[in-house]
């Protein structure tokens, strides 16, 4: 009996200015393999499937529970984490690239930090007075707390910022993640204080008005974070925070 | 002399948290992480934090934590600094709460608690199945605050590999590569917090995330630092197993009611559910009527080990049984554990709340790991150790939701005094050592890059893990232990001979990799020679030759130094402090 096999096609490239090729790979099947377990099998055994010695991927993961965001990648041409895709749910072969709307370090590694620089611009922390034993915080429901908590499960993996019209250098769109961190943050009794100041960066070009509500980061997000829900509200306190900003001069 | 400087290394829990105590008190912090930080294996942590705040009414006291913690640990933890982390464990929920942690809640807004292993009370703090997620999230920006307030810099992509010391031993700083232009540096610093994390790399396949590898840890062990307690390591009693890791079960699966079981009868065909009750065989709540489904972990994956192995009743004669939640209501279940039920329906496609897990122990966490001193501070000056790659808070033994607490509070004393120290610190003598480190560095490097063997580095470590799997976690022989420590020398001589397959000079992960494996070869060998010469069974550690704990020759710190010699390294033995609470036997079968 032949070996189930299975059948890859891996976009790849040795550096930011080297060209990019398509290699071909066929694994043993094994039950419950993923993306991940894949690539694990070819940097043990780097041949092709046409037997050409290779390198092993470059590509970035790290808790292979998605849960810290690293191994997002195209995986027939869907943005989403390596690590929760099964092979058997995949059509074959399996189509591996690259997210494309970051700058390409090699093969599947991208560099994503500028969400953490939309991070800092927006000031997505709560302000607290010091590390010391200050007391309790706030006192938070049990429905606000619900509220919250979808917010703060974002895992920064960009799926959002790759698969929106409007993330693109002519906008300087912030992306879905940020704005739906700064809803997390006007939202804590606490991070509040900080809301004007988060608005306004919000308030300029590549701040909220550049979403054209295409929907795709809803759709494509891997925790269901309400991203839609998100950007509608915190357009809203845009709009007010920039009025009230005109009647004061 | 300008502000001391810090290096802290590794940006999970223990790492942010000393970095945010340096920063506050006015000291500039470099840190590194292979990992952007927000990354770092810390978010995997599902359950809780342990923190005695006794909202529930039940009387729980910091003392009682403290008597859990030593307990569950076996005996084996240092206890004054166990005491005053559990003393300092309420402040540090009230300061993550302040931070915005979206802790779980009572109807009347105040923070919810929840039962976790080895324990009788409600303890544990929790956001959802994802605390670990939310705590690191906290930290993570804060650290980014003071990083918009140029008091923080931060490396990240860049691995550690090894401290800069000068003639006098003293550390003066990091060599460190970008691990994208492979450019390797020098870094100057005054004092130096390692809080690289776990070391599960090194049994292949574990619940730890890839970068934990203990690589970090290992490259100062072989620079002379004392490595404790190394063969305590943690098998989780609910882990998912995958192709590509094991993938835990929250503790909180069992904490929120969960209940073990295998059908009575082996080879049992029905479809799980229609096995009646009366043939399931709950067999933790039989043995342990007491904690029941709760007990502490070594307890937990020893009885499943036993189940399978012994009885022969895995499920399908397969190494599993189940993890049942059925009987919860699934409003009840999502708003609890919706995180870690997710986890499993979306690696495995089975919905828990519908059927039963199948799960089975895994390699989860080291209890030993760097020897500190009260200080964290290793036997190397300068050199200060937090969270999951020091040994200082567990014993033999880490209760569930103990972990996180300890990370921050390791994080919250290293940091303090790295600071302190550093502003004691003499000059440094010339460049304090670092041209001849970097050198040394540089050689390896070039001889790894040049090195055109056989061997393929991969499946060096795949031997690796299957080796220490089979013979360093869940029960242990010393025949065992032997041929693993044997094996580990034979893969340190074949090393010798590695294939590097990529030897490009940009965004070389086989290259980083390769590196790592050559320090989990070396830290493998204390895990291994400490359980081998430890003749007793404490905690995770167990002996079925030994089967009894020994505290007259064994209540004692193993601490292993590195010789370079083939015998592997030298261990000696240290007296723990037991002056609070006097060594009793540990047993779950009924009350403490």
């Amino acid at each position: 009996m032949a070996t189930r096999t299975v059948q890859l096609e891996i976009k790849r490239q040795a550096s930011p200015d080297a060209p990019a090729v398509w290699e071909k790979f066929e694994l043993e099947w094994r039950p419950g393999m993923n993306v991940i377990s894949a690539m694990m099998e070819i940097a043990a055994n780097p041949f092709t499937a046409d037997g050409r010695e290779t390198t092993p991927i470059s590509y970035d993961s790290n808790c292979l529970e998605e849960i810290c965001g690293s191994c997002a990648m195209r995986i027939n041409g869907k943005a989403r984490m390596a690590c929760s895709a099964l092979i058997d749910n995949l059509e074959q072969p399996v189509k591996i690239e690259p997210l494309s709307k970051f700058p390409l370090v090699r093969d599947l590694q991208v560099d994503r930090s500028v969400l953490f620089k939309n991070l800092i611009a927006v000031k997505a922390w709560v302000p607290v007075d010091g590390t010391y034993d200050l007391g309790s915080g706030p006192r938070v429901f049990p429905q606000q707390q619900e509220v919250n908590y979808p917010l703060s499960n974002c895992i920064s993996c960009t799926c959002c910022m790759e698969v929106c019209p409007q993330f693109n250098e002519e906008t300087g769109f912030v992306g879905a993640a940020t704005i739906a961190q700064v809803k997390l943050f006007n939202n804590h009794p606490t991070g509040s204080v900080l809301k004007e100041e988060r608005l306004r960066a919000l308030a300029g070009d590549g701040g909220v008005q550049e979403c054209g509500f295409a929907q795709n980061c809803v759709e494509v997000c891997p925790k269901q974070i309400p991203l839609t829900n998100a950007i509608s509200d915190v357009s809203r306190d845009v709009l007010v925070q920039k009025v009230k900003d005109f009647l004061r001069g | 002399m300008g502000a001391p400087r810090i290096i802290v290394v590794g940006g999970g829990l223990a790492g942010l948290a000393a970095v945010i105590k340096i920063a506050e008190a006015g000291g500039n912090v470099d840190l590194f992480s292979i990992v952007p930080v927000k990354r770092s294996h810390s978010v995997c942590a599902q359950g809780g934090i342990n923190a005695a705040k006794n909202l529930k009414g039940e009387g729980d006291t910091t003392a009682q934590h403290f008597d859990d913690t030593i307990y569950g640990g076996d005996f084996l933890a240092n206890q004054t600094p166990v005491k005053a982390m559990c003393e300092a464990a309420p402040g540090i929920i009230d300061l993550l709460d302040r931070m915005g942690v979206p802790f779980n809640r009572t109807p009347e807004g105040l923070l919810d608690f929840r039962r976790f292993g080895g324990t009788l009370y409600h303890r544990t703090a929790f956001a959802g199945a994802t605390t670990g997620q939310q705590l690191l999230y906290a930290l993570d920006e804060q650290v980014r605050r003071y990083e918009s307030e140029g008091k923080v810099k931060k490396y990240e992509g860049w691995e550690f590999l090894s401290a800069i010391l000068d003639t006098k031993g003293v550390a003066r700083g990091i060599t460190a590569m970008d691990l994208r232009s492979m450019e390797l540096k020098a870094f100057p610093a005054d004092a130096i917090i390692l809080a690289t994390g776990g070391n599960g790399a090194i049994f292949g396949k574990s619940t730890n995330s890839v970068v934990c590898t203990g690589s970090a840890q290992s490259a100062i062990f072989q620079q002379g630092a004392y490595y404790a307690n190394g063969e305590f390591i943690q098998v989780h009693p609910t882990s998912i197993p995958g192709e590509d890791k094991l993938r835990l079960m929250s503790e909180s699966a069992r904490g929120e009611g969960g209940r073990v079981w295998v059908p009575r009868t082996a080879g049992d065909k029905r479809p799980v559910k229609q096995i009646p009750e009366s043939e399931r065989f709950y067999f933790l709540e039989e043995w342990y009527p007491k904690y029941g489904n709760l007990v502490p972990r070594d307890v937990a994956t020893r009885a499943i080990h036993k189940i399978v192995y012994e009885h022969g009743l895995g499920i399908d004669g397969q190494p599993m049984v189940y993890l049942d939640l059925t009987h919860i209501d699934r409003e009840t279940l999502n708003r609890k554990l919706e995180g870690i039920l997710e986890i499993y329906e979306k690696f495995v496609g089975d919905d828990p709340r519908e059927v039963p897990m199948k799960i089975f122990p895994g390699m989860h966490y080291t209890m030993g790991g760097l020897w500190v001193d009260f200080n964290q501070m290793t036997n190397i000056p300068g050199i200060f150790a937090a969270g999951e790659c020091e040994y200082q808070y567990h014993g033999a033994n880490r209760l569930g939701a103990n972990s996180l607490v300890s990370c921050i509070f390791g994080g919250f004393i290293s940091g303090p005094n790295a600071l302190r120290y550093a502003k004691s610190l003499p000059a440094a003598e010339g460049d304090g050592g670092a041209a001849a480190e970097l050198a040394r560095q540089a050689a390896m490097n070039k001889k790894l890059m040049t090195s055109s063997g056989t061997e393929n580095p991969f499946k060096l470590w795949r031997e690796l893990g299957h080796t220490m799997t089979e013979h360093a976690t869940v029960i242990r022989y010393n025949k065992g232990l032997k041929q693993a420590d044997q094996k580990i020398v034979e893969l340190l001589d074949r090393y010798k001979n590695v294939n590097l397959g990529d030897k490009s000079q940009w965004a070389n992960t086989s290259f980083a990799f390769t590196r790592q494996l050559y320090n989990m070869l070396e830290l493998s060998r204390t895990i291994v020679q400490g359980a081998l010469v430890r003749d007793e069974s404490r905690g995770a550690h167990y002996k079925p030759d030994f089967p009894d704990r020994n505290d007259e020759k064994f209540l004692k710190t193993t601490k292993a130094s590195f010789t370079g010699a083939a015998e592997g390294p030298r261990l000696e033995f240290e007296e723990v402090d037991t002056q609070y609470i006097k060594p009793r036997p540990r047993r779950y079968d009924a009350a403490k």
